[in-house]
């Protein structure tokens, strides 16, 4: 693992030497983000995002451990429990603010770091690994913010958890008692209240576990970088400390003026005012939508409407959504090109932005009623976004010429100080 | 063998997708959806500016106190506000011996038990009591208003897209049904026991104005006027405080974080650029 030019842990105090002799916890935090981990010297901002992402579930997880100290999984009181935490709770309304807007930078921060992967290839051998792990992470995060949204017991909580757990409805013979089983019951009540409170607490904790799996894949090749060159020798790198500790130290400073703008100015401009109601299963929402990282995801599901001989339409959206996010985990055998980064890419990166817009479009389509032109829109934007992975992409590997690379890490940096 | 199965699924979902698109665009041509009262007539909120706007957004006790007796003489006849203790007026700048008389005096008595009989009771409410409306429950509320439920007030200028500015229009709106939508959907006539009104989701509701004189309540000090417009106004920012009471808070907060973070900030940018100093990249 790592450089053989790495730095290596020496310590000095004695009670350090003790330790390290004992339990070298110290020596693997330096080689995982000290000073031993030697890192591409030409990082831009968008390798920020990781850290940051890091900092965004540890805020999750601090803020969730206080209210679930205020907070009570019954559906009688959920709501009252919520509104206690704003009203009575000392900074309740801090922490309860603070959890829901947190999710969503989490979200942000998640796509940003997802967005540089797809850009700067950086799925691409020998990072397979860091990215499937990634994926792994991203599902259980999707996951976790469902059950998370429920918790409040408002309309859009409830009426969210109907929509969705239905969805496995659409399986075929085995979907209704599927449902059900998952559900303790026929519609969400208290008992798919208590085991979403229960794996929302739970999930999160898995995902620190997985993100230590993609930390240590990572470390084995060393990271990426935006001219996707592989580091040749010492002069490409700088030690991760204090380097990058000082750069990411900036980024998380700009992080969260962003998140306090949000939290402390716009508290509830994420949310949907319905979920301020408290659930009633007899009253339908006049538009039931998801959270907004769910908005893409929501259009593709809404994107079918005919039935494919024997398919029904609801079972082909199901299986469509579910695609969309499965097929980011073959990413790395349909893009064939040796060429990792996108700036060296001229037809890939045509193609890239097209699918960033389509992706936006099927955002926003996600977050309008279902109704035209919004569904033809989402429909001929969800046909897009599984061409490109699905059909595009590989031939554009095949037939790209790509733009020559530069010689190394360190003649890119000192060509660009050049100009 | 990955790709040739990618290619198959990928041309199936986006081919059916296109396909689907096709026949949609094609139904949507030759049948346009017909244009509903509701696309036609609905109107958005009006334009209202309130002391608690902006990140330095404050309440105005006065107001809110204005606002409370806007809510107390009219509104509580049928809506609770079931998430507000009494105590929690102090916040309008009522001494706790005042906010024991509102409590004392209040209308509704909560639901208790006898102590010396065990039996089902009532009692005189308290500063810790949450404020009730007038129903022991739905099912009450609903036989006393034609089968309508109306909702408690807590939370209603959060559960409503823009607020407060919705309260205000929605309150100040009620009219006579336009005779230009009566020529334009003949079928959408409001119904005897509902009531017109533009701002309202699908353009009836159940409740009749509840504001529709000028001086309908007694300001304690007769300054401002209590026209229809201004009762209307106070109560709307009496119920943003009812459902956002940490508000001040909040923005206090907010703008000391603010500035603690760009000083953190500015700081771990200059460290981030003097480290960085001797590396070119």
């Amino acid at each position: 693992m790592s450089f053989p030019w790495a730095e290596q842990y020496k310590p000095q105090n004695p009670l350090m030497q003790w330790l390290d002799s004992r339990l070298p916890l110290p020596r693997f935090v330096f080689n995982a983000v000290g000073a031993g981990y030697p890192v591409p010297r030409n990082l831009n901002y968008f390798w920020n995002f990781g850290v940051l992402s890091g900092a965004a579930l540890a805020i999750q997880i601090i803020t969730g451990i206080i209210l679930a100290m205020h907070y009570a999984a019954n559906g009688g009181v959920a709501f009252d429990s919520v509104e206690h935490i704003m009203r009575d709770v000392n900074s309740g309304w801090l922490i309860r603010y603070g959890h829901a807007n947190g999710a969503s930078m989490f979200f942000i921060v998640v796509y940003l770091h997802i967005f540089r992967g797809l850009f700067y290839g950086s799925y691409k051998a020998p990072r397979e690994m860091v990215w499937l792990l990634g994926l792994v992470i991203f599902l259980l995060m999707m996951a976790t913010a469902f059950m998370g949204y429920v918790l409040p017991w408002g309309q859009m909580s409830f009426w969210g958890a109907k929509v969705i757990t239905g969805l496995f409805g659409a399986i075929p013979l085995v979907g209704e008692p599927i449902q059900t089983w998952l559900l303790g019951g026929f519609a969400p009540d208290n008992a798919a209240l208590n085991r979403f409170f229960s794996l929302h607490y739970l999930l999160p904790f898995v995902i620190a576990g997985v993100i230590i799996l993609h930390i240590w894949a990572l470390h084995i090749p060393g990271s990426s970088n935006p001219t996707g060159v592989e580091v040749k020798t010492e002069q490409d790198t700088v030690p991760f400390h204090p380097y990058y500790t000082a750069k990411d130290g900036f980024g998380l400073g700009v992080f969260l003026i962003v998140f306090a703008i949000l939290l402390f100015f716009a508290p509830n401009f994420l949310g949907h005012p319905d979920n301020y109601i408290p659930a009633n299963p007899m009253s339908t929402p006049a538009h039931i939508v998801p959270e907004w990282y769910f908005w893409p995801f929501y259009a593709i599901l809404r994107a079918f409407t005919v039935d494919f001989l024997f398919i029904p339409a609801k079972l082909l959206g199901v299986m469509a959504m579910f695609a969309s996010i499965l097929l980011l985990f073959l990413l790395p055998w349909l893009d064939t090109s040796p060429v990792r980064s996108g700036h060296y890419r001229p037809l890939f990166r045509q193609f890239f932005w097209v699918l960033i817009v389509d992706v936006l479009i099927l955002g926003y389509c996600g977050g309008a009623p279902a109704a035209e032109p919004y569904v033809m829109i989402s429909q001929l934007a969800a046909a897009y976004y599984f061409a490109h992975f699905l059909i595009i992409l590989p031939i554009v590997s095949k037939i790209e010429k790509p733009a020559p690379l530069p010689a190394s890490i360190t003649d890119a940096v000192l060509s660009k100080q050049a100009n | 063998m990955v790709r040739l199965i990618a290619l198959v699924i990928g041309l199936f979902f986006s081919g059916w997708l296109i396909v689907s698109a096709a026949l949609g665009g094609a139904a949507y041509i030759a049948e346009p959806p017909a244009k509903t009262v509701e696309a036609a007539f609905h109107e958005h909120p009006k334009h209202v500016s309130f002391s608690f706007d902006g990140p330095f957004g404050k309440y105005d006790r006065a107001q809110l106190q204005r606002g409370f007796q806007v809510y107390k003489e009219v509104c509580s006849a049928c809506h609770g506000l079931g998430q507000v203790a009494f105590r929690d007026l102090q916040d309008l700048g009522y001494s706790e011996a005042a906010v024991k008389k509102i409590a004392a005096d209040w209308v509704n008595e909560v639901p208790s038990v006898d102590p010396a009989t065990g039996e089902a009771a009532t009692r005189k409410a308290l500063p810790t009591d949450k404020i009730q409306g007038p129903y022991p429950n739905e099912i009450a509320a609903r036989a006393a208003n034609n089968n309508a439920l109306p909702p408690d007030l807590s939370l209603i200028a959060k559960s409503r897209h823009n607020g407060p500015a919705y309260i205000y229009s929605l309150l100040t709106g009620y009219q006579a049904q336009p005779a230009a939508l009566l020529k334009q959907f003949p079928d959408a006539k409001t119904p005897e026991s509902l009531h017109y009104n533009p701002y309202f989701a699908n353009l009836n509701l159940a409740m009749p104005a509840p504001l529709t004189s000028d001086g309908q309540v007694t300001y304690a000090d007769g300054n401002p006027k209590p026209t229809l417009d201004q009762m209307s106004k106070d109560v709307s920012a009496f119920l943003y405080w009812a459902a956002e009471p940490k508000l001040e808070n909040r923005h206090r907060t907010g703008l000391g974080v603010l500035i603690f973070l760009l000083l953190a900030t500015g700081l771990a940018f200059m460290s981030y650029k003097s480290i960085w100093a001797d590396k070119k990249h």
